[in-house]
């Protein structure tokens, strides 16, 4: 009997301690949250949403933001998905091998190597001054390995039987890959896309060196543009209060954007299980 | 030699011999060998395959049968380290030669699989129209004419008609597989491939399918791989037995089940092995 309690105390000491490691994982998240809100929530108003810098908002900041978000997207969306659709769909041979491991290297990159690397390119070479157009470059370095695998992860989860129905009813392998293989996969891809999205939303030392910041609203293609991970990096650094609360502001918005994206996921996810 | 299984429906006539067969036959393997990396699957396989016949082909696993029709409309070659030698025609035309297609070859080779595969994302619908929309041979008013033709020749249309637009994995195994059928025979297929096609099924959707399969020898050729050796009696009017990569036995259904040639096809049929 005692055996049986030793056994017994054993199995509720190892739940204890994995629940225990859990509240520890969640402190600094729920923290931050936390601060973020209750320093963040003060400063919201219509005006600080819409207005620019001078005027006590961070407007062009979310504006910035949502450019950079586009145009990372048109840049990495068909990248990605169609380099995981090279590795799933033709990726048995030593070529694609080896492009997987640097893809799975990229996705790990630090992301102020890719800020430099874009700034000594396009920021200097290229175009020759600031750019939200460098800035989206440097993003979709970053989104492009999480594109490409997610998109390779999921088009490997539709079974090869319908691939080969498609094939064997005399359709083109281009063809099957576009209109029976994607499809399959859409609600995998959909969820990579929205996660590289939600990662690039929040990235800051690529942007330092390729957009730069600025106060006004966007300038055109050719000069500097804000974005709201910069807002908060340059309001944090001001020994100002209300410039301060401002910046709390401002992380608030981006966490708010980045959750929406999450739940978004979550949504589009659960729609493919129903399926 | 003993009777090992009774089977009713074919005359005794006298045996059809191999240069007859060729005459009219639509699809011929001529020392066809095929490998899966060094494995050899297929060792010299010459086979006739005859127009508007059901032939089967038996064997236990293992033996090469799915191979050897996946070698019909050239899908073995989508296996990787898959490779192939020999020659299959097709009426006249060797389908491995440098200047064919097997594109064009699938489309009028078709083929329904072991497991019920209709495309998850389509409706019941788009499933039979599939073939034609995707490559691009039919279009518009013209496609749900087609659409209810096959659904009808594969016996589906009254229990699906009011359903059309449910997806396609949404009726059961052997509906599934009628719909494959459908999906397969909307192209007008000169022969059609059948892999084991009732392996899936209870007895019931499997009574269904080959009473189908007769009903589809009037106009198409039909070749179908099976486990069932009752099966290729009922439904086949030829039957091949293959055994570890060679085709051991080829002749009328009738002949191989009552008097075969060789005593590994007489075990095999009287379940001594396999």
């Amino acid at each position: 009997m005692s055996g049986y309690l030793f056994r017994k105390f054993k199995n509720r000491l190892f739940f204890v301690l994995c629940g225990t490691c859990v509240v520890i994982a969640v402190i600094p998240l729920l923290s931050i949250l936390y601060e973020v809100v209750i320093k963040g929530a003060p400063a919201l108003s219509l005006n600080f949403l819409t207005q620019r810098d001078a005027y006590g908002g961070i407007g062009q900041a979310i504006q910035g933001t949502l450019i950079l978000i586009g145009l990372t997207g048109i840049i990495g969306i068909p990248t990605g998905v169609l380099s995981g659709v090279f590795l799933s769909e033709y990726g048995n041979n030593k070529y694609a091998t080896t492009l997987r491991t640097v893809n799975d290297l990229l996705t790990e990159f630090p992301s102020i190597v890719v800020g430099i690397t874009a700034f000594g390119i396009i920021v200097l070479g290229v175009i020759g001054s600031y750019s939200p157009l460098a800035g989206g470059v440097a993003l979709s370095f970053i989104m492009i390995p999480i594109v490409a695998k997610t998109t390779e992860e999921s088009l490997k989860l539709v079974p090869n039987s319908v691939r080969e129905a498609s094939l064997a009813l005399g359709v083109h392998k281009w063809r099957t890959t576009l209109r029976v293989v994607l499809p399959a996969a859409k609600g995998g891809l959909v969820t990579g896309i929205l996660l590289a999205i939600a990662r690039i939303a929040g990235e800051t030392a690529p942007l330092i060196m390729t957009v730069l910041g600025n106060s006004y609203f966007f300038q055109g293609f050719f000069s500097p543009m804000d974005a709201l991970p910069l807002r908060i990096w340059r309001d944090s650094l001001q020994p100002y209060a209300n410039l301060q609360a401002q910046g709390w502001g401002a992380a608030l918005i981006l966490i708010l954007i980045v959750l929406s994206l999450n739940i978004a996921v979550r949504v589009a996810s659960r729609g493919r299980l129903k399926r | 030699m003993k009777m090992p299984m009774k089977v009713g429906k074919k005359s005794a006539e006298t045996p059809i011999t191999a240069q007859q067969i060729r005459s009219d036959a639509k699809m011929q393997t001529i020392e066809l060998n095929a490998w899966f990396g060094m494995k050899q699957a297929l060792k010299n396989i010459n086979l006739t395959v005859k127009t508007n016949a059901i032939t089967a082909i038996i064997g236990p696993s293992g033996c090469g049968k799915s191979t050897l029709i996946r070698c019909l409309n050239r899908m073995h070659e989508l296996v990787p380290n898959a490779r192939m030698s020999g020659q299959v025609f097709l009426d006249d035309k060797n389908i491995y030669a440098s200047d064919v297609d097997p594109v064009q070859i699938r489309r009028r080779v078709g083929m329904v699989f072991q497991k019920p595969n209709p495309f998850p994302t389509m409706s019941i619908h788009d499933n039979v129209a599939a073939g034609l929309k995707l490559t691009g041979a039919r279009k518009g008013e013209a496609l749900d004419e087609v659409v209810r033709r096959s659904l009808e020749q594969a016996t589906l249309w009254d229990e699906v008609k009011d359903d059309l637009k449910k997806p396609g994995t949404s009726i059961s195994g052997g509906q599934q597989q009628r719909l494959c059928i459908a999906r397969a025979i909307a192209l007008q297929p000169e022969v059609i491939l059948m892999d084991e096609p009732c392996s899936a099924l209870d007895p019931i959707a499997t009574a269904k399918i080959e009473e189908l399969i007769v009903q589809l020898k009037n106009e198409y050729t039909v070749v179908i791989v099976t486990h069932n050796m009752q099966q290729a009696a009922r439904v086949s009017d030829f039957t091949a037995f293959m055994y570890l990569g060679e085709l051991v036995e080829f002749g009328e259904t009738t002949c191989v089940f009552e008097n075969p040639r060789s005593e590994l096809t007489e075990k095999y049929i009287t379940g001594k092995f396999g």
